[in-house]
Order: C-alpha cells, then sequence, then structure tokens
C-alpha cells in the first residue's frame, strides 16, 4: 500500500466513523441499492476495498458520483456498518482535493430547467462540490 | 397552540403550495405555524462525515432560534426535516460534533439539541390526531385512489428519523384515509426516487421514476402524494414512460378542509 493510500484510508475510516470489520459480507447492502446498475464498485466492495487500504480503485471510481445517499444500505445493514458513510467519505476525499470539484457553477445553466426545484441544485453542489 | 415553522428555500419559489396550504389547513386545524426569523438554507443534503462542522451551522442555528422561542420546530420539505433532524441528533449525542459547532456560534445560542422537530405529517399524527383530522373534514375526497410516495427522507436512517416503520410505514396512508380518500399500496413506495442524480445521471432518474409510477399505477392508484419538491419534480418530469398527477399532500388536506 501506498503511505497516500494509507493516509487516505485512515482519513476516510475517520471521518466516516465506519468501523468496516463489523461488515458479515452478506451483501444486502449492495442488493438494496437502486444504483447498483451505474456503479463499477458496488457498496460491499467499499467495505472491503477500504478495509484493505485498496483507495486508489475508489477514488477513481463512477460509483462515488453514481450514489444517492437514499440510505437504503444504512437502513438494511445487519450489521449497522452504514456503507453510505463510507462512499461519501471517498467522494469528500476527491472534491476536497484543491480543484477537483465535480460539479461547476458554469454547467448549472445547461442543466436547469423551468421546473426544477432549487433544493436539486443545493443538494447537488453540497454532494459534488466544495 | 403554536409552533416556529422552516419553510426551507424551496417553498418560498418552486413549491409554494407546498408551503401555502401547508399553512392554511393547519391554520384551520387550530394551529399557527410561524415562519422562524432569519432562517438559512439547510443544505438540502445531511452532512455524513464527522469533520463536517460548517455545513451543519445554518441547521443549529435553526433549532436553536426555535429552543430560544420555546417552541416546537415543524418542518414540511422532507429534505428540510432529514437534514434537520439529525443534525439535531447530532447535537444531542455527538460529542465531537457538538463541541466543534458550538465553538462557532454566539454565546446566547450554544445549543445541545433541545428542540423537538417534528414533520408536518407528525404534528397532525402526534398533535392532532388522525381521528380530529377526520371530524374538521369538510369535503372528503370519497372515491379517490391515492398513493403516498415516501421516498427516502422522511423514513431513513430510521434510528434517527422515528417517523415511522421505515420499511412497511402507514402514516401517510392513514392521512389519506383521514381525508376521506382511499389509499393504495405499493411496492416502491419507499425506494428512491433519484433526488439530485437527475442533474448527474438522468437516465438513472428516469429508471427509477419510471418503475415507481408504474408500480402505483398497476396497484390502481389516479394520483400520487408527495412531501418532496425534488421528488416532485422527479415523479412528474422523470416518470418518461407513464404518468400519473403528483399532489403535496397539503394540497389535498387543504381542498379536504375546504380552505383550497
Amino acid at each position: 500500500m501506498l503511505v497516500v493510500e494509507k493516509v487516505l484510508a485512515e482519513d476516510i475510516l475517520r471521518i466516516s466513523g465506519v468501523n468496516t470489520r463489523k461488515c458479515m459480507k452478506c451483501g444486502k447492502c449492495s442488493a438494496s441499492c437502486p444504483a447498483f446498475n451505474e456503479m463499477d464498485i458496488h457498496p460491499h466492495q467499499f467495505v472491503s476495498m477500504i478495509e484493505r487500504g485498496d483507495i486508489k480503485k475508489l477514488i477513481k471510481s463512477k460509483s462515488i458520483w453514481n450514489c444517492l445517499s437514499c440510505m437504503a444500505c444504512v437502513e438494511r445493514c445487519p450489521k449497522n456498518v452504514e456503507p453510505a458513510k463510507l462512499i461519501e467519505a471517498v467522494r469528500l476525499a476527491v472534491i476536497r482535493q484543491q480543484g477537483a470539484n465535480h460539479l461547476k457553477a458554469d454547467k448549472i445553466p445547461a442543466l436547469v430547467d423551468e421546473r426544477l426545484p432549487q433544493q436539486a441544485i443545493v443538494s447537488a453542489f453540497r454532494k459534488y462540490s466544495k | 397552540m403554536i409552533f416556529s415553522y422552516y419553510p426551507g428555500c424551496t417553498l418560498k419559489t418552486k413549491a409554494k403550495s407546498l408551503d401555502i396550504y401547508g399553512k392554511k389547513s393547519a391554520e384551520e386545524l387550530g394551529i399557527f405555524l410561524e415562519e422562524l426569523p432569519d432562517w438559512q438554507c439547510c443544505g438540502a443534503v445531511y452532512p455524513m462525515a464527522g469533520d463536517e462542522i460548517a455545513t451543519r451551522l445554518s441547521s443549529v442555528r435553526a433549532l436553536a432560534t426555535a429552543r430560544n422561542l420555546n417552541r416546537g420546530l415543524v418542518t414540511l420539505c422532507s429534505a428540510c426535516h432529514n437534514v434537520l433532524k439529525r443534525v439535531n441528533e447530532d447535537m444531542k449525542t455527538n460529542e465531537y460534533i457538538r463541541t466543534r459547532v458550538n465553538n462557532y456560534l454566539e454565546d446566547d445560542i450554544q445549543y445541545n439539541g433541545e428542540t423537538e422537530v417534528y414533520h408536518y405529517l407528525e404534528m397532525i399524527r402526534n398533535v392532532i390526531g388522525f381521528e380530529n383530522l377526520k371530524r374538521k373534514i369538510k369535503y372528503p375526497l370519497k372515491g379517490k385512489k391515492i398513493a403516498s410516495y415516501y421516498g427516502c427522507l422522511l423514513l431513513r436512517p430510521g434510528k434517527v428519523m422515528q417517523f415511522d416503520n421505515p420499511e412497511n410505514p402507514s402514516i401517510m396512508e392513514d392521512f389519506i384515509r383521514a381525508i376521506g380518500a382511499e389509499p393504495v399500496i405499493y411496492p416502491f413506495r419507499n425506494e428512491c426516487c433519484g433526488g439530485y442524480i437527475t442533474l448527474e445521471n438522468r437516465r438513472l432518474a428516469k429508471e427509477k421514476c419510471n418503475t415507481i409510477v408504474a408500480s402505483a399505477i398497476e396497484k390502481g392508484a389516479e394520483a400520487i402524494i408527495t412531501a418532496c419538491p425534488l421528488c416532485m419534480y422527479n415523479l412528474e418530469v422523470n416518470s418518461t414512460e407513464l404518468k400519473l398527477p403528483v399532489y403535496y399532500f397539503t394540497e389535498l388536506l387543504a381542498e379536504a378542509l375546504g380552505v383550497k
């Protein structure tokens, strides 16, 4: 494991507050995930990959932009592992870097239509930008 | 009876009917919703990371203002409700977050999670009662088959939200019965509509919404009710195959109470 990866893994565990060792690998998180088909790495894999410190693939994964924060995995995990918090922490590890915002303000006008509620823009900025 | 009321950004703009009919109906039911002074946007999504402090401040300011007014805080938008309720829980139970948030705040608003946060539907259930609501209905929506759409934010995480059974909720169905209509139970009522993903991956939002609407239609629904402006948008705009009319639950409430 690279030193950078080790630091990132520790950061992710700290800010997510998740104990990956509680996971019994039942897969219920991924089975419950409404964005499963849009993910290259699935919620249960986040848990085991972070435990191994395998962070590089996660920060490049499209899964971190497709998680809906719907809390289905959090609700249904029988061991209270809360995988969504790991996905959030990886997403933050990316967007907290200088110049690494995933959603930039100048992209917004093209995405907005007359009916789109403010809430959509506010929440997308919270998820995709710092 | 007076409650503090947190409308949130969208209820002042695209979701005015959720706000206006909510307030009118509450008044008809003997409750005055007094808008919280100087409220700020809650941020629309709960900051899950434990070291996110600044993103919790606007919620804490709202919660502390309600506490200082000695009132419970009522929300209508599902997203605001989710954020305020979860941040309130942090301030009650998480020493790390509580200390750091309070370091940002003025001395007179030091906050420790004292405020009771109610969603409007909880206010009806817990304070008014569905039986009492039923008695006040002037124009029952007889024969209307209505599907409730809970989505994610009112229910999850169940341990914090304490709104209803997160996997088999009944509060919206009880509400539908109280206003004289017939609730339609369908399997996707607590599945995600996609939320903000409509800006990132619209195809996914469409897939989710088409499944939800098709499922409600299959079970015989003639309309869907929601408490969330983004669910409303997704269910209306991103359901591209089959369509159902989508209403805020307060619109039907105001209609049944005769204040619309």
